[in-house]
Order: structure tokens, then sequence, then C-alpha cells
């Protein structure tokens, strides 16, 4: 028999509402998701009012803008949004280009030079940001707007590129 | 062989249309309107001096010198490079946020990514292909555009199962409100972006891939609403591909549907009703043939159905 308790890494299951639904251990509720968002990046839960979240493979997170039966097997499910279960979440970089312009704290905003070597992968010196450390959502402007490039680690002084190798560019 | 000589018969400026053929295509690519307005993107264009001609028929395409895939608006998923005539059928199809929308030939995704942008994003828009890289490909490209209403399928189109999306409790099968059956074919409209297009041509290929149209077009109408639209589009000239794969369904025992009437923004000619020794239903007429020297694109095929029953 299945063990009912286990997650199935073929196959995307809905996200629990809360803590009160959760039947797979270790598996992050939707309401977890919305105060990751909102305390890390002051990004309002209403945003995702629209949105389901799935789980495929332990702490793979996936984004939804409709509604299907759970579990569902098949190939995507929307698309790849965060990593739950390390000690620290991350925001893939596809999560933060699509809804990281809702983002109203830890935005590091790189000047043109600095976001270049962001989008080729680079560690840089970055002593001027005085927010958070942790996964923050790194930025530049462009056409008259602020925006979201991908995910940098942010610790003592230094920015550390998260954009995958294979979206890494050299401008 | 000269493949396109067969098609003498069918088209009235037939001079123009040779040369037309003989003529490489500008670069186009399309604004995603989930991460960008075609303001902004010509904006940052002009920031960073990127030449663009805008297309007079549609505000999201614009002619580029050539593919700027190293660039910020790429990179942030703001453009797609897509010829322009193939933006045509998502947008014949309409489809609106919220809808259940179908495209059974999905990768390498420029027309998925399109439906989810017409779309707003809402909804779902089940993307299907047979071809497991090519799916890599789509899932890719429909991620560096931001789109999140995409559920992703692997499997053969002609036998596409609704199962995943029925509840556990045995609901009927719920039925998609449109679907784009955008086939593959012998693609000899692609020849002024790919010279060698026509080098694999050969008419038992044909005769083949018409009988997999027929297969997926079926299907893909069987598994819309009654009342719902499909739209079935190529991009080859052979009517054995385009006029007798509609006759084909509009035969059909297995499903019921009509072709109806459409605009484009385009011109085009009207559908062929008799080719060598076949005829077609009369209403095949209403699909449209856009030759590459009506508008100085790639060659298309492009027709619009109404599921009756």
């Amino acid at each position: 028999m299945a063990d009912e308790s286990a997650n199935d890494p073929h196959r995307f299951e809905r996200l629990p509402a809360t803590e009160a639904d959760r039947e797979v251990e270790g598996r992050a509720t939707r309401a977890e998701v919305l105060a990751f968002w909102s305390e890390n990046y002051g990004v309002d839960p209403d945003v995702f009012d629209c949105h389901t979240f799935w789980e495929k493979g332990a702490g793979k997170v996936w984004v939804f803008a409709d509604d299907l039966p759970s579990p569902v097997d098949v190939e995507a499910v929307g698309m790849t949004f965060l990593r739950t279960r390390q000690e620290h979440w991350k925001p893939t970089t596809d999560a933060v280009q699509r809804f990281g312009r809702h983002a109203e704290e830890n935005v590091l905003v790189l000047d043109r030079e600095e976001a270049e070597r962001f989008l080729d992968g680079e560690t840089q010196d970055l002593p001027r940001w005085d927010g958070d450390w942790g996964y923050v959502v790194v930025a530049h402007e462009i056409a008259d707007d602020v925006e979201p490039i991908g995910v940098g680690l942010y610790l003592r002084g230094e920015l550390r590129s998260q954009i995958p190798k294979g979206r890494q560019r050299n401008l | 062989m000269d493949v396109l000589a067969r098609y003498e018969p069918l088209v009235d400026d037939y001079e123009a249309f040779r040369a037309a053929c003989e003529r490489p295509l500008p670069s186009v690519v399309r604004v995603n309107d989930i991460k960008a307005t075609p303001e902004r993107v010509r904006r940052a264009f002009d920031e960073a001096g990127t030449e663009y001609e805008r297309v007079d028929w549609h505000d999201g395409l614009l002619r580029v010198e050539s593919q700027p895939g190293n660039s910020w608006p790429y990179v942030h998923g703001w453009v797609y490079g897509q010829e322009e005539v193939s933006a045509v059928p998502a947008e014949v199809l309409a489809p609106e946020p919220g809808e259940r929308v179908f495209d059974p030939c999905a990768a390498p995704g420029s027309k998925t990514t399109q439906l989810a942008a017409l779309m707003n994003d809402r909804g779902l828009l089940v993307a299907n292909d047979n071809n497991l890289g090519r799916l890599s490909a789509l899932r890719s490209n429909a991620e560096r555009c931001g789109v999140t209403s995409v559920v992703v399928t692997n499997s053969d189109a002609r036998n596409f199962s609704l199962k995943p999306f029925v509840g556990e409790e045995g609901h009927q099968p719920p039925l998609f409100d449109r679907a784009l059956v955008d086939v593959p074919c012998s693609c000899e409209g692609t020849i002024r972006k790919n010279p060698t297009a026509l080098e694999q041509w050969d008419y038992s290929h044909v005769q083949g891939i018409a009988g997999v149209q027929k297969g997926i077009l079926t299907r893909a109408v069987e598994a819309t609403r009654p009342g719902g639209t499909v739209v079935y589009s190529t991009c080859t000239f052979a009517p054995e591909e385009n006029e007798a794969v509609l006759d084909h369904v509009l035969e059909s025992d297995r499903v019921r549907c009509e072709l109806v009437e459409f605009d484009l923004p385009l011109d085009a000619a009207p559908g062929v009703t008799e080719w060598e020794d076949e005829t077609y239903d009369q209403s095949v007429e209403r699909a449209k043939r856009i030759y590459p020297h009506l508008n100085d694109t790639g060659g298309f095929f492009c027709a619009k159905l109404e599921v009756t029953a």
C-alpha cells in the first residue's frame, strides 16, 4: 500500500491551505508560502489570490494560475516558484522575474555594470546594501522603471548571483 | 524536384509568389504582454540602440536586424522571436482570460506563450507535445515568459487523454472552450526562413503526415465543448494537409463541427475546393491561404471551426 505521508516525486500535489490540513510531513502550506513572500519581500498576498501552489519532488513548489484535481500526473503545472526544504527558502529566477515587481522590501537595484556582472553569474562586492542578508530580489532600471532580473544571495558585503548557468549572459 | 511548381494552378500571381519565396524574411519579435507593454519594449530598444520597425497590423510585433537573444528585453522575457505570420492563428482563436484552452502540438512554444498572453495568464492552457526534447524547450520558453497558466503534457495528440483533468469522483471530463491545432506539416511556407525546407520534401511524407493531422484535429474537436472554437493552422501550401484535413473532419462520424467565416488583418486567398482528382466540401473556402507575396511574409494556412455538438 502506498505511504500516504510520503512525497511522490512523479506527480504534482496541491499544497495544503494550513498546517491543520497537512498530510505530507515537511510540505510547505499555502499560508506559509504567502507569509514568506509577504514577510521577506513585502509582496501583498492578494497578488496570489487566483493562483494555487503545487509540490513535485520534495521541496519544489510550483505556482499555477488555475486549479486542478490533486494529485495530477503531468509534466508541468504552471512554473517553478520556490525551494522549501532547506533552512532558508529560495525563490526561483522565474518567480522573481514574474512576481518581483510586487516586492517592496529586499529589492537590490543595481547600476548598469553591476547588473551585467550579476547576469553573467559573477559574485561582486557590494558594501552599500543595508537590507537583510539572505536571498534578495535583484533588479535594475530599464525603460524608465525598475525590473527584477533574478535572485541574489547577499552575505557579508558580497552579492552572489543565483542566475542558473543556462540563463547567464555576457551582454 | 521543383516542389513549389505543383501550386501554380492555385496561385493567382505565380511569378510574384515564386519571387517572394526566394527572398529572405526579416527577424521579428513579439512583445510578451505578460511581462511588458509594446511601448516599454520599444523604449528599451531605443535605449540600447536596437533598430526596429513596427509591423502595421499588430502593435506587439517588431521587425529587428537580428534575434536579440543577448539583450535585456530577451533576458527579461519581454520578447519572443516569432515569424510575423505565425502570430496569426492565436489571434484568430482569441482566447479569453479564465478559459480552458488546448494546444495539442505546442512545442517549442511561440504560439503557446502568445495564447497565455492573450488570456492575460489567467485560466487553464494545456500545452501538449509528443516529443520530450521539444517539451523541454517549451517549458523553458514558457518560464522565461512568466507563464503560470500552462499545464504541460507529453502525449500523442491523436490520443490525448482528459483524465488528468477529471476529479477522483469521476465527473464528466471537462471539455475545452478553445483549441489551437497548429499541426506538424511539410513546412513549405517556411522556405524564406529556412531555404533547405524543401530538400526533404517527399509525397509519401505529405500523405503520411496528412493522416496524423486528421487524427490530431479530430481529437481536438472531440475535446472541445459544443459552441467552442477550434483553429486549424499549418505552414504548408499542400491541399492534402489543409483543405483535405478539414474535409475529413467535416465528414467524420466522430465529431460535429463547421467552418466559420473570420476576418484577417492580412491579405489572403480562400481555401480551395478542388485539387488534382479531389473535391472538398464547399465550406473549406472559408479557410485562408496566406501566400508569401500577398503581405511579404512566410506562407500560412488557417481555418476557424465551431464545434456544433
